[in-house]
C-alpha cells in the first residue's frame, strides 16, 4: 500500500495570498445581480439552460426574458430539470446549467444534485433565496439551501453582495467542470440580484484550497509501467474517468500497445469499444462471468478513472485475490490512476496509486510499454466469453416477449450508434448487457445513486446536445412513472427524445431480489400502471405499442423513424431475472450465473 | 484494509481554511457523515483574518487517516492540511475548572491542598471565593486529565477546556513511536520545552501513572 507522505508539517497563513491579483472589471458597473448573471452566461457560453420560475428567483427570470444568450428549457417539475442538465452535461461535456427559485424549488433539486455528485457530473445549481435581511426568519419559501446541500455539492455558496456574482459565479464553473466534475450550488437571493453594481469588482476566482493535481510523479508512472511490463495476466479496469478526461483514444493505444484486455465499470460503458478483440465487457454485480472471472484471476488490475466501487468489488477485502498474492510476492498488484486523490487507497488498498487527469497520464506511461503475447491469457478469457456471454432463454410463445430482445433489437436497428439512457433496475442492467457501446458519452446512467427517474430527462437533455443521434430512453414501468411528465417538456420544444419501457409491471429488479432472498414475497412492488400509449398521446407524444416478438422489428422501425418526442410501450415477460449476478458483498465465486438449458 | 491494518491510535491534524460561512459546519458534516472518530475539533483566527486553523484530533488505523486527510483536501475551502503523525510537535488543551473548596473538614484546608496541586502542575488560580477556586491549566491532554483525576475527590463545580491545539517543533523531526499507553507517561517526564520543576515533574509522573489504568 502506499501513502503520500505528509507534505510540510508547517501551516503559515501570512504567505497565503489574499486576495484576487487581477484589476477589477469595470464593465457589470450598472446592471443588476440579475443582469451579470446573464452575461455571465454569456461569457461561459452557456447555450441551454433548464429550471422553473418562482418568487425569489423574479428577478433573473426577468433579466433572462427573451435572451440572445441560450434557450431556457421550462420543466415541470424541478428535479426533472437536474436530470435534463444531468443529460445534457453528459451527452455534450459541458456543465448542465439549472435555474430555479428558492426553498421547494431549490429541495426539489436536491436528488439531481445527490445524483451528480456520486456520478461526477459537471451541473451548476442556481438556486433563488429570500431577501438577505429575510435570511433566518422562516420567511416564506425560505430554506437553508446551502446547508441542505453543503454534504452533496462540490462546492456551494450563498452570495450575500451583488459585487461577489461574477467572482463566485465563475469559481462556481470552474469547480464543477475541473478535477473530478461535480454539482455546485449557488443561491442567490432576491435583493443581491435585483441590486444595480455601482462600482469595479474582482471577477478572477480566488480559490487557495482548490488545486486540480494533472500529473502524477514519473516515478510512480514509470514504476507502473514495470509492474505492467511485468504481468503475467493483467486487466485494464476503467471507469468513466477516462470519458471525462477525454481519455478514450490513449486507453485503446496503451491496451493495444501493451496487448491487455480491457474490462469497463456501469459507467465506463463507451470508454472502450466493445467490439474490439480486448474488450471483455462490463465488469461487476450484473457484469459478465468473464470479466468478473478475470478479476479474479489477474495478477495486475489497472484501474484507470474508477472507484472500486461495492458493485464492482463485491467484498472488498476478497476482491481480486490474486492480484493481491502477486503484490506479496512483487510481481503485480493494483495500479490505480485517478484525478481524485481521496478515491485512491479508499475501498481497495492499491500497490500504486497515480494522481492525476487520466489522458496526461496516459500519454506518459504509453511509450514505456511492452507489448507481449498473453496468448495463455487470451486464450483463457476468450473459452470463458464464448462458454458463458451474456445470454437469455428466448421463449417461442406469442405473448412472452423477453426483454433483452427488446434491447437488442434496438442494437440491431441503430447499429450500437444511439445514445441510450436509463432509469434504475433490471431494465437499466439488461440496456448495459445487450446493447453495443463502442462511443464515449453514448451512454448516460444513474449509477451511483442509482436513482430511479432519471432516464426520461435525461434523454431529452442528451438529445437536446446531441439531436443529430438517436437518443433512447430504455426504462422500466417504475422508473418511467417517476418522471414521465418531463415528455411534455420534450413536447413543448420538439425534442425528440423517446423512451422504450421494457414494461413488467413490476419493479422488477427488487422483484428479483424478492424472488431470490425473501421467497417470492411482493411486499409492494407490483405496479397497476396506466395506458401508457394513450398516456403518452394525452402529452403530445406519440405512443406504440408491442407485446409480441414477432412484431417487434417492425414497431421498432416506425418508433425509430418518428419525427419526434414518442414512448414505445414494450410489454415483456414478467419473470425474466438479470444474470449473471454476483449478490452484495460476495465474492465472485459466489456468483449466480442462471440457468439457459 | 485486510492484512495492511495498522493499530488505532490517536493522530493529531491541523488544517488551514479559508475564513467564510459554514465551513466549521462542512468539515464537521463531513466528519459525521464518513462515520469517522473525532475526539476534539477546534477553530481560531490566525494572523491572515482570511484564513482559520482548524486542529482535529481524530482516533484511527493508518488508512482511516489517509482517507481523513484526503476527505478534507478535497474540500474547496481546506487550503492546506497536515497529519502530526511523523512529525515531533507541541500540543496544549486549555482548562478552566471550578473545585469546591467546601467540605465538612474546613475549608481552609481543602483549599491549601487544591492549591498545593494546582502549583505542581503549574497551574493559576484566577477566581476564589469562599466555597470555591477556580483554576487555568495549560497543558497535553494527558496532563489536563491527570490532574482532573486528582481534584475529582475535591468536587468539580464547573469545567470547560478548548479542545487541543497543535504546532510542529523546530524541525520537525523524526516522530517518536509511543503507544497509547505509555503517550500518558512520555508526554510529562519529557515534555520538552514545557519548563517545570523536577520536583513537578516527578509528581506528575506519579500522579499520571496513578492514572493510567483509567486509561482509555
Amino acid at each position: 500500500m502506499t501513502t503520500r507522505k505528509n507534505p510540510t508539517p508547517n501551516l503559515n497563513a501570512s504567505g497565503m495570498s489574499s486576495a484576487s491579483s487581477g484589476k477589477p472589471t469595470e464593465k457589470y458597473i450598472g446592471l443588476t445581480g440579475a443582469q451579470i448573471f446573464h452575461e455571465l452566461m454569456h461569457e461561459h457560453g452557456v447555450e441551454h439552460m433548464f429550471g422553473y420560475p418562482g418568487g425569489a428567483i423574479l428577478p433573473v427570470f426577468d433579466a433572462i426574458h427573451e435572451s440572445k444568450y441560450f434557450k431556457f428549457i421550462l420543466n415541470r417539475h424541478e428535479q426533472g430539470a437536474g436530470h435534463m442538465a444531468e443529460g445534457y452535461a453528459r451527452a455534450s461535456g459541458k456543465p448542465g446549467i439549472v435555474l430555479v427559485t428558492s426553498g421547494p424549488g431549490a429541495t426539489n433539486t436536491v436528488t439531481p444534485i445527490a445524483d451528480a455528485y456520486m456520478d461526477g457530473t459537471p451541473l451548476i445549481v442556481f438556486t433563488g433565496q429570500v431577501a438577505t435581511g429575510a435570511i433566518g426568519t422562516d420567511a416564506f419559501q425560505e430554506a437553508d439551501v446551502t446547508g441542505i446541500t453543503r454534504p452533496c455539492t462540490k462546492w456551494n455558496v450563498l452570495i450575500k453582495d451583488v459585487r461577489d456574482i461574477p467572482r463566485r459565479i465563475n469559481e462556481a464553473f470552474h469547480i464543477a467542470t475541473t478535477g473530478r466534475p461535480g454539482p455546485v450550488l449557488v443561491d442567490l437571493p432576491k435583493d443581491v440580484t435585483a441590486t444595480v453594481l455601482k462600482e469595479a469588482v474582482h471577477a478572477d476566482i480566488h480559490l487557495p484550497g482548490y488545486n486540480v493535481r494533472e500529473l502524477g510523479t514519473s516515478s510512480e508512472i514509470a514504476r507502473a509501467a514495470e509492474l505492467i511490463n511485468r504481468a503475467k495476466r493483467p486487466v485494464f479496469y476503467v471507469g468513466q474517468g477516462v470519458i471525462l478526461a477525454g481519455a478514450t483514444d490513449l486507453l485503446r493505444a496503451c491496451a493495444k500497445r501493451a496487448n491487455i484486455p480491457v474490462t469497463t465499470t456501469l459507467q465506463g460503458l463507451g470508454a472502450f469499444d466493445e467490439t474490439d478483440a480486448r474488450s471483455i465487457h462490463m465488469l461487476g454485480m450484473h457484469g459478465s462471468a468473464y470479466a468478473n472471472w478475470a478479476m479474479r484471476d489477474a495478477d495486475l488490475v489497472i484501474a484507470v478513472g474508477a472507484r472500486f466501487d461495492d458493485r464492482v468489488t463485491g467484498n472488498p477485502a476478497k476482491f481480486a485475490p490474486a492480484a493481491r498474492q502477486a503484490e506479496r510476492e512483487g510481481r503485480g498488484g493494483f495500479i490505480h490512476f485517478d484525478i481524485a486523490p481521496e478515491q485512491i487507497n479508499k475501498a481497495v488498498p492499491v500497490t500504486i496509486g497515480v494522481e492525476g487527469d487520466a489522458r496526461k497520464n496516459l500519454e506518459l506511461l504509453l511509450p514505456m510499454l511492452e507489448s507481449s503475447p498473453r496468448k495463455e491469457w487470451f486464450e483463457r478469457l476468450h473459452t470463458w466469453m464464448k462458454e458463458t456471454p451474456f445470454r437469455y432463454k428466448d421463449d417461442t410463445r406469442e405473448f412472452h416477449m423477453k426483454p433483452q430482445a427488446v434491447v437488442e433489437e434496438l442494437d440491431n436497428q441503430t447499429d450500437g450508434e444511439a445514445i441510450i439512457t436509463t432509469g434504475v433496475g433490471q431494465h437499466q442492467m439488461w440496456a448495459a448487457q445487450f446493447y453495443t457501446f463502442k462511443h464515449p458519452r453514448h451512454w448516460i446512467t444513474s449509477g451511483g445513486l442509482g436513482t430511479m427517474g432519471y432516464g426520461v430527462p435525461a434523454s431529452i437533455g442528451a438529445k437536446l446536445a446531441r439531436p443529430d443521434k438517436h437518443v433512447i430512453n430504455i426504462d422500466g414501468d417504475g422508473s418511467f412513472c417517476m418522471t414521465c411528465m418531463e415528455m411534455v417538456t420534450a413536447a413543448q420544444y420538439g425534442i425528440a427524445a423517446k423512451t422504450i419501457i421494457l414494461n413488467n409491471d413490476f419493479q422488477g429488479m427488487v422483484k428479483q431480489w424478492q424472488d431470490k432472498f425473501y421467497e417470492g414475497r411482493y411486499s409492494h412492488t407490483e405496479m397497476h400502471n396506466p395506458n401508457f400509449v394513450a398516456l403518452t398521446d394525452a402529452m403530445n407524444c406519440k405512443g406504440f405499442r408491442c407485446s409480441k416478438k414477432a412484431d417487434l422489428p417492425k414497431v421498432m422501425a416506425d418508433f425509430l423513424a418518428h419525427d419526434g418526442p414518442a414512448v414505445l410501450d414494450a410489454l415483456v415477460e414478467k419473470h425474466e431475472h438479470v444474470y449473471p449476478m454476483l449478490p452484495a458483498g460476495k465474492t465472485v465465486d459466489d456468483m449466480i450465473l442462471g440457468d439457459f438449458k | 484494509m485486510t492484512d495492511t491494518q495498522t493499530p488505532l491510535m490517536r493522530h493529531v491534524i491541523a488544517a488551514l481554511v479559508t475564513n467564510e460561512p459554514g465551513v466549521l459546519a462542512q468539515v464537521a458534516g463531513m466528519f459525521a457523515a464518513r462515520g469517522f472518530n473525532i475526539d476534539s475539533l477546534v477553530v481560531g483566527r490566525t494572523e491572515n483574518p482570511e484564513f482559520s486553523r482548524m486542529t482535529i484530533t481524530v482516533y484511527g488505523d493508518n488508512a482511516v487517516l489517509e482517507q481523513v486527510r484526503k476527505q478534507l483536501q478535497k474540500l474547496v475551502p481546506v487550503v492546506k492540511v497536515v497529519d502530526y503523525t511523523d512529525v515531533a510537535f507541541v500540543e496544549r488543551d486549555l482548562m478552566l475548572v471550578a473545585v469546591s473548596t467546601a467540605t465538612a473538614a474546613g475549608a481552609s484546608d481543602k483549599r491549601e491542598e487544591i492549591i498545593t496541586l494546582a502549583n505542581l502542575f503549574r497551574a493559576k488560580v484566577v477566581d476564589v471565593s469562599p466555597d470555591k477556586l477556580m483554576i487555568e491549566l495549560s497543558g497535553s491532554e494527558e496532563k489536563l486529565e491527570a490532574f482532573m483525576e486528582l481534584i475529582q475527590p475535591y468536587g468539580i463545580v464547573e469545567l470547560a477546556r478548548t479542545g487541543v491545539i497543535a504546532m510542529p517543533r523546530g524541525s520537525g523531526g523524526p516522530a517518536k513511536a509511543v503507544s497509547l499507553g505509555t503517550t500518558r507517561v512520555l508526554s510529562l517526564i519529557a515534555p520538552n520545552g514545557e519548563r517545570i520543576s523536577s520536583a513537578a515533574v516527578n509528581s506528575a509522573d506519579v500522579s499520571t501513572c496513578a492514572t493510567q489504568s483509567v486509561a482509555r
